[in-house]
């Protein structure tokens, strides 16, 4: 009989740890979630080691704007995350590094550059990013304490 | 049963579904021509496939395999093709704005078995591996066609150099 009460137990404890982790997931996948970013390519807006609150909602509904700084997979690698501000919508004209002449953003994709533009791979490298690529928008900045601070307007 | 677990079921349920469609895979319906003959060979009824998310989850694809991904003119839409070339390869281009392209890193070259009547790596160029959706491993409706979608690819269309 105990063995029996015992395994019941056992099942509902894994019962509640799955429902926890799928109600996890889902937050992070579809609400939002926090990110550390590192690197030099957003200062000053951004330091290393900042934690950033972001929300996947706006990509989602495709409501990104000008001057939103996102998190989206590097296009040559996608289990990197990059961290830029929007700067070009489709049909916008910007300047790239190469080729080095003004191109217009084609359809279903942005143009991503970090705010410190010395010393930044961003799209003026490596082209205009697909819309697809993007996972989430930053919200605020959360640590350190001192700097929290809301970064949705530019 | 009262209103109060009816909501509580849903609100642990939902997330666990979801949770499975996302890690584990779901089936679709195959629209368009663009994969004929291996998807929809007749114009009448339409492929269900089965998109495994489980089998892309590292970006470990293999050329032949036939993926889901979303388009990059419409992040809304999801397209189906099949891999060609993975990155470091040379694939000879049909229609595209260079003869020979030498596919970025991250990157993958993906067509359409139907040439020709496909909007693919041949019109938008190679595709980055974050925008790969699933994996489809097999057609699982209507059941006279239930069968594995192998990797395979026509001789023609093998890259002309094989990244090692």
């Amino acid at each position: 009989m105990t063995i029996f009460k015992v395994l019941g137990k056992t099942c509902g404890f894994f019962g509640y740890v799955i429902q926890y982790a799928c109600i996890t997931h889902c937050t992070f996948e579809y609400i939002g979630d926090f990110v550390m970013c590192s690197g030099p390519s957003m200062e000053p807006t951004l330091e290393s080691n900042n934690i950033l609150l972001t929300e996947h909602l706006t990509p989602r509904l495709q409501r990104l704007r000008r001057g939103d700084i996102v998190i989206a997979k590097s296009p040559s690698n996608p289990k990197q995350n990059i961290c830029k501000r929007i700067t070009g919508l489709p049909g916008d004209k910007v300047k790239g590094h190469f080729p080095k002449r003004s191109q217009v953003v084609p359809r279903g994709h942005v143009w991503l550059e970090g705010d410190n533009s010395t010393n930044s791979s961003d799209s003026r490298l490596y082209g205009p990013v697909p819309q697809g690529l993007i996972r989430s928008r930053v919200v605020c900045r959360v640590w350190p304490l001192n700097k929290i601070s809301s970064l949705t307007e530019y | 049963m009262s209103l109060r677990s009816i909501s509580r079921s849903i609100l642990f349920g939902v997330p666990i579904g979801l949770t499975f469609l996302d890690t584990v895979g779901y089936v679709a319906r195959v629209e368009g021509i663009s994969m004929q003959p291996a998807l929809n060979p007749g114009s009448t009824n339409k492929d269900y496939v089965f998109l495994s998310r489980w089998a892309v989850r590292d970006y470990n694809i293999k050329r032949g395999d036939v993926i889901s991904l979303s388009s990059p003119k419409d992040p809304n839409q999801k397209i189906i093709k099949r891999v060609v070339a993975l990155q470091g390869d040379v694939v000879s281009t049909i229609g595209y704005k260079n003869q020979y392209v030498k596919i970025p890193e991250g990157h993958c070259w993906v067509e359409g078995d139907h040439t020709g009547h496909t909007l693919d790596s041949n019109t938008f160029g190679p595709v980055s591996l974050g925008l790969i959706n699933a994996k489809a491993v097999s057609i699982v409706w209507p059941p006279a066609r239930w069968q594995k979608l192998e990797a395979k690819l026509p001789e023609s269309r093998k890259p002309l150099s094989i990244a090692m």
